[in-house]
């Protein structure tokens, strides 16, 4: 068998079979069972909190959760912008980078304070090394901030009536120490033992063989990467994320940090069947997000390796697929498979540029996004696929006329309010924002000509992206866009800023609210959620709710790219 | 709100020593016993130091080619093109770039040339072409050099990386180190 294909199979039967294990782990770690790290982590937890005064036995009820929650974060938002601006006086800043404009670090701070990473700079020209460590605390923090939150939904779906979830700090901390920490450390370990630089060093300047000068840019890029590649934060040391050969230099890093992508969204998954001792459910859920994903990776690797029909159509062999914008050492078939990885991820980490992919792969690198729960991102990924399920139960007990019921507890009236709502805000905030972008431009395209780096069909197709990956804080882009622009920074700011936290605080508010009800045991007329009847339910709720809302847009996009230029010709 | 607003800001700067502290000086510690001490990776050749995974633009007629860049092997600007697949900037720039090889390599039919040479990378700075990228190249610099054809598809051979195992992704050539040896071979 062809050996890219192999290379993609490895890296999914890998993931998968480090998820289980570790999934079992992050169940112990938020069971508050023992583990083998206890040794290390238990004092070090103890220090976290005795420097911060916390008392991790203050449990919170779901509002306290909330509170908590955008307090840190906001606190995080204010320090950030605060470095960003201030970068050029700042100390290390060897290649003396100049500090960001307002919107601009407006822009970056709430990007990855929200675990988005979406970026309007080039780490290599616009940051200082400061700027870049800051921006790898909120790598650490905002993930853990969406693995705490998660760990609330599954305390909240525990078979019990109750008001009160934990501590919000407990869950954060055990989050940072205890799962990201170590995992983030082997992957950086592994990607200096394979050239990644890791120093505090300015740029290196060599004279390339034919004589000319090469500046090349260095920092402590190994320790940010790992991390990025692990919290589904995606933003890249480089400009040019994992295509850079400093970041990704082979095959060996390339499999390391796609596996990294995917390894806690999945785990989590098989964390909850361990936490709520139901195996069925997660395998459930699982089953359902797997379905999607490979509905949207199998067709994408297949067009990325059969190539650009227009340069077809110019007689020359395309033997490794569609090879714009992507690297040789990986080639077209782990392109591929990572860009499917990072969108429906909220990751958005690149290893070849998606603005140059073919029309149809790009389309399905969007629905990832425009779905955002086939796995999702750290945490948030479990807690968008909940309110599906959430809408999954009223609707099918509608169909056979039972009961709304969800492990025993009543789906009312507000709980499905709140999810439609959730699931609604999530096409508004694209649609309408790529409505708006078009509209400003379809009146002045003179005005606008640097928004766009490509005509037609497939610059409409880069507003959409760019909205698409704001709303599911994603962070990837079709990097043709020109979005250094106070437009762009202050719309997709604002959109990050919803995306992030409406759709927290909205299920965390179902599951709050379904956990202080009554428990009523399983009966004869209760909607049985853990067969693969209710899994079918659950994936035809996102492809008639999530996926079909999108559908005029991806016409007007994509797919009226791929029928007028690759189906014509 | 107020209860939690002083903890929130003691943990932050705990996180803070944590993180971008002790975490950043543990691998920058351990980056110091891996090759390169986090420099990135380097290798000397007649005294002068090149990064074997930085990709450099090679445009005389004497070396093997590398991809074309977006941003001119830039290193400390790195980008690709950003072109749609039927942008018509980008469709004439690659038949531009066909006709130029089938320039400079005469004896080239176009059914030959792969399409990693014609196009931009990622980054701009791919240090590698496919065999097939280097294997059309022989003709031209085996004349300009006066050097046999046999001996030029040996080091191409012996310079081939192989997928990871034999079994994990591509094939293909680290365009520097290839150059660095044929001018070696050519001193000889």
């Amino acid at each position: 068998m062809n050996t890219e294909i192999l290379g993609v199979i490895l890296m999914y039967a890998t993931v998968v079979a480090l998820a289980i294990p570790l999934g079992r782990y992050i169940g112990k770690v938020f069971n508050y069972e023992k583990t083998w790290l206890d040794k290390i982590f238990n004092p070090l937890d103890k220090l976290f909190f005795k420097l911060s005064g916390i008392n991790p036995g203050n449990e919170m009820t779901w509002k306290q959760h909330l509170v908590t929650l955008l307090t840190i974060n906001g606190f995080w938002f204010i320090i950030s912008v605060f470095v960003l601006t201030n970068m050029s006086w700042l100390p290390l800043n060897p290649d003396n980078n100049p500090s960001m404009s307002w919107d601009l670090a407006f822009n970056t701070s709430v990007s990855f304070v929200s675990n988005t990473n979406l970026q309007h700079y080039s780490g290599e020209t616009s940051l200082s090394y400061l700027g870049q460590l800051i921006l790898m605390l909120w790598q650490f923090i905002s993930a853990a901030t969406g693995i705490a939150i998660c760990a609330v939904v599954f305390n909240a779906m525990k078979e019990r009536t109750t008001e009160k979830l934990g501590n919000f700090f407990s869950y954060f901390v055990r989050s940072c120490t205890r799962i990201l920490f170590p995992i983030a450390f082997i992957g950086a370990v592994i990607l200096v033992f394979n050239g990644t630089p890791m120093t505090f060093d300015g740029k290196d300047s060599i004279i390339t063989l034919e004589g000319a000068q090469q500046n090349i840019s260095r920092g402590p890029a190994a320790a940010f990467i790992s991390i990025k590649q692990l919290g589904t934060n995606g933003g890249g040391y480089y400009g040019p994320n994992s295509t850079n050969p400093m970041e990704n230099p082979n095959y060996l890093t390339n499999i390391v940090e796609t596996v990294f992508i995917f390894l806690i969204p999945i785990s989590l998954v098989f964390a909850l069947g361990f936490i709520l001792k139901r195996r069925k459910l997660a395998i459930m859920i699982y089953g359902v997000m797997t379905a999607g994903f490979l509905c949207l990776v199998i067709p994408t690797i297949y067009f990325e390796m059969n190539g650009n029909p227009a340069i077809a159509e110019m007689g020359i062999s395309q033997n490794m697929g569609s090879m714009e914008g992507k690297e040789v050492r990986f080639g077209s078939a782990a392109s591929a498979y990572w860009a499917i990885n990072t969108t429906n991820t909220s990751n958005g980490s690149v290893n070849a540029m998606h603005d140059s992919l073919t029309p149809l792969s790009g389309m399905f690198t969007m629905l990832g996004m425009m779905i955002n729960s086939f796995y999702g991102g750290v945490g948030v990924g479990f807690i968008n696929f909940y309110v599906f399920i959430i809408l999954a139960v009223f609707i099918g007990g509608l169909m056979v006329g039972r009961t709304p019921e969800f492990l025993g507890k009543k789906v009312e009236a507000k709980e499905v309010k709140i999810a439609m709502m959730i699931a609604l805000l999530h096409p508004l905030m694209i649609l309408g924002g790529t409505a708006l972008a078009s509209f400003l431009y379809a009146g002045n395209p003179e005005a606008y000509a640097g928004w766009l780096n490509n005509p037609g069909y497939h610059g409409f197709g880069e507003f959409l992206y760019e909205f698409c990956s704001a709303s599911a804080n994603n962070g990837s882009g079709f990097e043709g866009l020109g979005d250094n622009t106070p437009f762009w920074n202050i719309s997709t700011g604002l959109i990050m800023l919803f995306g992030r936290y409406l759709p927290i605080i909205g299920p965390v508010a179902i599951a709050g609210m379904l956990a202080s009800k009554k428990y009523i045991p399983e009966s004869a007329g209760t909607l049985k959620t853990e067969t693969s009847t209710f899994g079918i339910l659950v994936f035809a709720v996102i492809a008639i709710v999530a996926a079909l809302a999108f559908f005029p847009a991806l016409t007007l996009g994509p797919l009226a790219e791929y029928f007028s230029f690759c189906v014509a010709n | 709100m107020k209860s939690n607003l002083f903890p929130s800001i003691r943990l932050t700067l705990v996180c803070l020593a944590f993180f971008c502290g002790i975490y950043t000086c543990a691998v920058w510690a351990v980056a110091q016993l891996a090759p390169g001490q986090g420099n990135g990776l380097t290798m000397n050749s007649e005294g002068k130091s090149y990064h074997i995974n930085i990709g450099q633009a090679f445009n005389s007629d004497k070396y093997f080619w590398s991809r074309p860049s977006a941003v001119d092997y830039d290193a400390a600007g790195s980008g690709g093109s950003n072109y749609g697949p039927t942008n018509p900037d980008h469709l004439s720039e690659v038949e531009a770039r066909i006709n130029n090889l089938l320039k400079y390599n005469p004896n080239l039919s176009k059914a030959e040339i792969p399409s990693d040479l014609v196009t931009t990378s990622g980054s701009g700075l791919d240090p590698h072409i496919s065999v097939q990228a280097a294997n059309i190249q022989v003709d031209r610099i085996a004349k300009i050099r006066g050097l046999s054809e046999k001996k030029l598809q040996q080091l191409i051979v012996s310079n081939t990386e192989k997928a990871l195992l034999g079994l994990f992704g591509t094939e293909r050539i680290n365009v520097l180190k290839l150059n660095l040896e044929l001018d070696q071979l050519d001193k000889n």
